[in-house]
């Protein structure tokens, strides 16, 4: 015990003097000549360029100029700061923390205890790499979902269940987009097929969600295999397109078929999942619907692993890299194409029953492009390829427009400036994908 | 000696062009040959259309060898059209002439893809990784190791393959190829690109895999040094036309090949 103590003490003193020495050599750097030189100019430029507008106000009441002399001087020091700091993150991003901080890049000493992925990602790595921190950190997650409908509102509920429903989302597309390299646009079609295949099968046939939820799955890979198979020999720019236009295709045939789908009105009244036939309040119903999510998410997380690091998944990242070497040896193309179509679009099917019981209503409104593109970034921004990284995406993409409502009209503006800022700083996304590393089991010299 | 390959009048057009014109070829097992030719000769349209990525316009292309190593002379298997992964499926094998490696994936994760066509794990078994996929996991992983200690890359066997030096990933294709379990290797120019003494270690690794492993081997290849030094017979094509064949020394005197590679004088 104590031992543990003492190491979580030096930790937090490793931490403490890594923070001050960034500090240190933050401030080194911004005391360089030219960086001074180069934030003051943008500084002066952007003030001359902002000058009409933020300090020439014409009050036509009374016929005078009033001139707004101090606005001009928080928008200079904002301006420096920020081109400081943007120069910066520029330079970590191309040639790694340390070449970003040192003075003179012959001599390295001076930032050589900062590692090239920054002090916080080498002590999160050590972290990860801890299996009692592991065990613990996936304790303590878990822990934080069973308790998290019981200490929030209904609403917080409401829409972690939505982001949960998105990570199950982001993971299915994440295997046609993100290992085996097919950019599917139209991937909200299966989601649609899902929510109808739940919303008809009830009213006709009156089966239950639990019944129903097996079905869709199934039905959603079946579309996976029924898009697949024209898209074969199809790649990038065109596969987008012709998967576009499936997913259009699925939403106008819902849209415009009344007698099959009720058309623009949509389905109403669908149940709610049924618990051992009693009847939920609205709020356990929330919860329920919470903890559904829980589970369909941990086997989501669970199956993609396993298939991720199997001979399957390998053949889909090979046919990513390089789709002729990936037949040259010995991978059947249409076979592993199909299989990610399908298995990808499983988890739409799934997700879409679940959606339609959450909402107990569903028109083709719900199933735009729109959520196909969403579905998309939250692979793109998270890290294509990576389990963790769609996690975050989701969280990311669903939930920060929703704690966003409180300041109005902003909200979008912020949420586009993220992306963009995202995708300047960090192309490959949040989290980058690390191969697997084998344990080579015996070795025979 | 049993002939293991056996192609016969091959054409390949392109449209108007014929990129390939009645060529037959015949790789004898164990046998090392060699394929020359100028630039634009049609070489590597021949291995393409030998393993399956093209399909040729007219011609047979028969094996006669299963991945066990047994000759069947009797039973010839045309394999003319069959896809790809067919070909290398029943045994044959190739690297590419510009390198082809899955440039985000493990060194050992490359070699690891030649062994696909030699396993069957499933959907159902990779999510349940019951004990026969386990099993044929640790199959895999061990032989690929195996192999790149052949070629002497185990110390990157954890390294992205686009961080490899050039010498390097050449020598990983063969590695990935050979995983397949062939009996006859195609090597698009092995050599390109390598200094004198990469050529050498090559060449020790390309007669290292025809006796240790006991696989033929049919390469392009520009460097003459090589070619003379390795194969047992040698083809010569030029203008999609086989124009000679035979040891070493005979095409090294012969005056089709000569005019062919340096041209004619010009008072001849």
């Amino acid at each position: 015990m104590e031992t543990v103590v003492a190491g979580i003490k030096s930790s937090f003193k490793n931490i403490y003097t890594g923070v001050w020495d960034f500090i240190n050599l933050l401030i080194a750097r911004s005391l360089r000549p030219e960086e001074l030189k180069r934030s003051t100019l943008t500084a002066l430029w952007f003030m001359f360029l902002t000058f009409p507008i933020l300090v020439i106000k014409v009050n036509t009441v009374d016929n005078v100029i009033n001139w707004y002399w101090a606005r001009v001087v928080y928008l200079g020091v904002t301006v420096y700061f920020v081109s400081f700091f943007w120069r910066y993150f520029l330079e970590v991003k191309e040639h790694g923390i340390k070449a970003a901080l040192d003075a003179d890049p012959v001599d390295t000493s001076i930032a050589d205890g900062l590692t090239d992925n920054g002090q916080m990602g080498a002590l999160s790595a050590r972290l990860m790499a801890n299996k009692k921190f592991k065990t613990a950190l996936g304790i303590s997650l878990c822990a934080f979902a069973v308790a998290f409908p019981f200490m929030f509102s209904m609403y917080q509920t409401n829409i972690m269940t939505n982001a949960l429903m998105y990570i199950v989302l982001g993971l299915g597309l994440n295997i046609v987009v993100g290992l085996a390299g097919l950019l599917d646009l139209g991937y909200v079609a299966f989601y649609a097929v899902g929510a109808y295949c739940y919303a008809l099968l009830n009213l006709h046939f009156g089966l239950g969600f639990w019944a129903v939820l097996p079905i869709g799955a199934v039905l959603g890979a079946t579309c996976g295999l029924i898009l697949g198979f024209p898209v074969l020999r199809l790649r990038g720019d065109y596969l987008a397109i012709v998967t576009l236009g499936f997913g259009e295709i699925i939403r106008l045939v819902l849209q415009n078929w009344n007698e099959f789908s009720h058309g623009p009105s949509g389905i109403a009244n669908i149940p709610r999942p049924g618990f051992f036939g009693i009847d939920l309040s609205l709020k356990s119903s929330i919860i329920y619907m919470y903890f559904i999510m829980i589970g369909l998410c941990l086997l989501t997380i669970f199956v993609v692993n396993r298939l991720q690091h199997s001979r399957i998944g390998r053949a889909w990242v090979a046919l990513r890299e390089d789709e002729i070497a990936c037949q040259a040896m010995g991978i059947d193309k249409t076979k592993i194409k199909l299989t990610a179509f399908a298995l990808g679009a499983t988890w739409a099917g799934m997700v879409g029953v679940v959606f339609a019981a959450k909402s107990t209503f569903i028109n083709p409104e719900s199933f735009t492009f729109m959520e196909s593109a969403i579905i998309l970034m939250i692979v793109v921004l998270g890290g294509m390829g990576t389990i963790v990284g769609v996690i975050i995406g989701a969280f990311m993409v669903i939930l920060t427009p929703e704690y966003l409502r409180g300041i109005g009209e902003y909200r979008m503006l912020i949420f586009g400036a993220t992306m963009v800022i995202m995708m300047v700083f960090r192309p490959q996304g949040i989290i980058t994908s690390v191969r697997q590393k084998y344990k080579i089991m015996k070795d025979k010299t | 000696m049993e002939p293991i390959l056996q192609v016969k009048n091959l054409t390949m057009d392109f449209g108007g062009l014929r990129a390939i014109d009645n060529v037959d070829l015949e790789v004898n097992q164990g046998e090392i040959v060699a394929l020359i030719g100028p630039n634009g000769a049609g070489k590597t349209t021949f291995f393409n259309c030998v393993t399956g990525i093209y399909s040729p316009t007219m011609g047979d292309i028969m094996i006669s060898a299963d991945t066990s190593g047994s000759v069947t002379p009797d039973t010839p298997k045309r394999i003319n059209g069959l896809k790809p992964n067919r070909i290398t499926e029943l045994g044959l094998a190739r690297t590419f002439q510009n390198i082809r490696l899955f440039a985000n994936m493990s060194v050992l994760e490359n070699v690891m893809i030649g062994r696909h066509c030699r396993s069957n794990a499933n959907i159902a078994g990779a999510v349940f990784r019951n004990k026969k996929t386990r099993n044929e996991e640790e199959e895999i992983i061990n032989t690929s190791y195996q192999l790149l200690k052949d070629v002497g890359l185990e110390q990157f066997a954890n390294e992205l393959s686009k961080n490899l030096p050039y010498g390097a990933q050449r020598r990983l294709e063969i590695a990935r190829a050979l995983a397949t379990d062939p009996f006859l290797l195609f090597l698009d120019e092995p050599a390109a690109g390598m200094n004198p003494l990469e050529t050498k270690e090559l060449d020790d690794l390309i007669k290292k895999i025809q006796l240790e492993k006991r696989i033929s081997i049919l390469l392009i290849e520009h460097d003459m040094r090589l070619v003379m030094s390795i194969s047992e017979r040698i083809y010569v094509v030029d203008y999609g036309k086989r124009i000679a064949h035979g040891a070493p020394e005979e095409i090294r005197n012969n005056p089709k090949v000569i005019k062919a590679y340096l041209g004619e004088d010009a008072d001849a």
